[in-house]
């Protein structure tokens, strides 16, 4: 067991420095650069003195190799540096978009679960009735819509809803306020953001659900059970269900990490100043610093689900730890 | 459909035996028989499908032009589906749009799948060193966010269709290789693959002839999938304006700006066109489930 632990976690470090080795190259190929669009925003000219000058401030003078070294050092001493378009350390940057989109993904985390989990088992255990192809239906629908466009049919929705029962419509507040502070408010601004992004989840969460309650139902130790004569109940709930949640969350850990990337396009639609729009103004104003930061910030989310997953994995399965 | 020589590799056909020696309209026939959910997806697929390449004829009007006489039109018998802000006819952009998508979804799908097939296939085969590195590179890929990767290609080389299916092919390598390497681990330790090896047989050749078809279930599985996945990515970059630029007829960007903005005045701008890549993706997904149950024996009751 240790050994394999051992193995995975080191297993970490190369996709992390491939990672940042990645976007550090794929960032400098882009043709020109932060101060070109500092300078040149709003078609103004600029003497090539000026230029020089942005670029010994920043330091993107100096050789690749130099700032990559600098970059990886850094990244060593979980130092990010500052923000070449702010000027305000990267980290604050971050931290001040990532409540909101934190707050909306473990929202639609919560929200496929309660959805998935329960019509999953429903559908398994109904299989071929018409409640299996209804709820099949609403998993493979929801694979099949876009985001984006549940998110626009949302605000349409609300808005005609709203505009009928009161008269003048209500759209969902834009400027973010903790939930601490007010608990309203901000579930107001969550919500449908969460609830768009929830069915889409919920519906491949409902898939894994539904096609590992088959399997297990399949096992001996459940026809053991009900041989015995223990209430149905208690089969689905102790046994069948505990076995069928490996892979169902699984699913939800991998998903979730694809979330954080995947907020772009939502935040886009619901006007939301989030992690995944700070990305999208980052790699347009050519800020290094501030890409190669939430890229690596990304990644290791994305990584460290991974290792959780596969942990929790070969602590659950003793084949995959001693193979 | 010829009927195979019988080959030693034979026993690797891509189908079953008892398909095998039947015409190619008799597979489908027996599959559409077998899996009428598949039929209804195939058909959906069928009908965006052909919309796009018969676009020129069927469409009543030019996508692009506009016509300011008859903005934010609501569906009439002049307009099917009503017109944009701009006076352009919604169902003629969504007989083109299609065209679109499917390009990008099936060129996406089949690169991405065929780059993953090979890489997968490879690893697995090699094993050792190349595998782990091999491996590890996958790993990067796949933990990058795909918006940053689409974000970068497009900055570096400009926005326009083919850099939009070069954005989405990237991170489908992975996934694809993933699936594929998985089954082709399990089909290197097969007699008949030791037994080429004991013969001489060459890497590609073994490769080629003996495990590439034996994984071809999976892969045909996953590269259907693919294709929606490359559908819903296309319509998100598009939206986000990273993907197809104005005038091309693009699903995802009949969704951008005027659908927003006159969501309320004219709501059919803003539904039609995701309606369009609902239904097309649920076709592809339907029909995808469908050949996985039929490739799977294990599932075909379920």
């Amino acid at each position: 067991m240790y050994r394999y632990i051992i193995k995975r976690v080191l297993l970490v470090f190369p996709t992390l420095i491939g990672a940042a080795t990645l976007v550090f190259i794929m960032m400098r190929l882009i043709p020109g650069d932060i101060c070109l669009v500092r300078l040149g925003g709003g078609g103004t000219s600029f003497t090539a003195q000026a230029l020089a000058t942005c670029h010994a401030e920043i330091g993107i003078n100096r050789p690749w190799v130099l700032q990559f070294l600098d970059f990886m050092w850094g990244l060593a001493r979980l130092d990010l540096g500052n923000s070449m378009w702010s000027g305000k350390p990267v980290v604050m940057e971050i931290a001040t978009r990532f409540p909101i989109s934190l707050e909306i993904a473990i929202a639609a985390t919560l929200i496929s679960i309660a959805v998935a989990i329960p019509l999953g088992t429903i559908s398994a255990l109904k299989q071929n009735t018409w409640i299996d192809l209804a709820v099949r239906t609403f998993s493979i629908a929801g694979l099949a819509t876009p985001s984006f466009w549940l998110g626009i049919m949302a605000i349409l929705i609300v808005l005609d809803v709203t505009q009928a029962i009161s008269g003048n419509p209500w759209m969902p507040p834009i400027d973010y306020v903790p939930l601490w502070q007010d608990p309203i408010r901000n579930l107001s601004i969550v919500m449908l953001p969460a609830l768009t992004i929830g069915y889409r989840y919920a519906a491949v969460s409902m898939r894994m659900t539904r096609s590992a309650m088959l399997e297990v139902l399949r096992e001996d130790y459940i026809r053991t059970a009900r041989a015995k004569g223990l209430v149905r109940k208690l089969i689905i709930n102790r046994h069948a269900l505990k076995n069928a949640m490996l892979p169902v969350v699984t699913v939800i850990g991998i998903e979730f990490a694809f979330l954080m990337g995947g907020l772009v396009v939502t935040e886009q639609v619901f006007n939301i100043n989030g992690v995944g729009r700070l990305m999208v103004l980052s790699v347009q104003n050519q800020d290094y610093t501030l890409t190669q930061a939430l890229v690596m910030f990304v990644v290791t989310i994305v990584v460290m689900c991974n290792l959780v997953v596969d942990l929790l994995y070969a602590w659950l399965d003793p084949r995959i730890r001693l193979a | 459909m010829t009927i195979a020589a019988p080959s030693p590799s034979g026993i690797a056909a891509l189908v079953d035996d008892n398909l095998a020696p039947r015409g190619i309209f008799a597979v489908i026939f027996s599959f559409l028989r077998r899996q009428p959910v598949g039929a209804i997806g195939i058909t959906l697929v069928l009908i965006f499908g052909l919309a796009g390449v018969f676009a020129n004829w069927l469409a009543p009007y030019n996508p692009t032009s506009n016509d300011f006489s008859a903005m934010t039109e609501a569906p009439s018998w002049a307009h099917w589906l009503g017109t944009d802000q701009l006076g352009r006819d919604l169902f003629s952009r969504i007989l083109f749009g299609a065209r679109t998508a499917f390009i990008v979804g099936l060129t996406a799908a089949f690169v991405g799948g065929v780059t993953g097939l090979v890489l997968g296939v490879g690893s697995a085969y090699f094993g050792g060193p190349v595998d782990l590195w091999l491996q590890r590179v996958l790993d990067i890929v796949m933990a990058f966010p795909l918006i940053i990767m689409a974000l970068v290609v497009v900055s570096i080389f400009g926005t326009g269709l083919q850099n939009v299916i070069l954005a989405i092919t990237i991170p489908l390598i992975p996934r694809c290789a993933r699936v594929v390497r998985s089954s082709a681990l399990a089909i290197r330790e097969v007699p008949y693959v030791d037994a080429a090896r004991a013969l001489g047989f060459g890497h590609i050749r073994i490769i080629l002839r003996h495990m590439v078809p034996n994984v071809m279930g999976p892969f045909l599985v996953i590269i259907t999938a693919f294709v929606g996945q490359a559908i819903l990515a296309e319509a998100a970059l598009s939206y986000l304006g990273l993907g197809v630029q104005e005038p091309v007829p693009a699903w995802g960007l009949m969704l951008q700006g005027g659908a927003e903005e006159y969501a309320t005045t004219a709501p059919w701008i803003a539904v039609f066109p995701g309606l369009a890549i609902m239904l097309t993706v649920f076709g592809i997904n339907l029909f995808g489930d469908s050949l996985r149950d039929e490739l799977d024996p294990k599932l075909r009751d379920r």
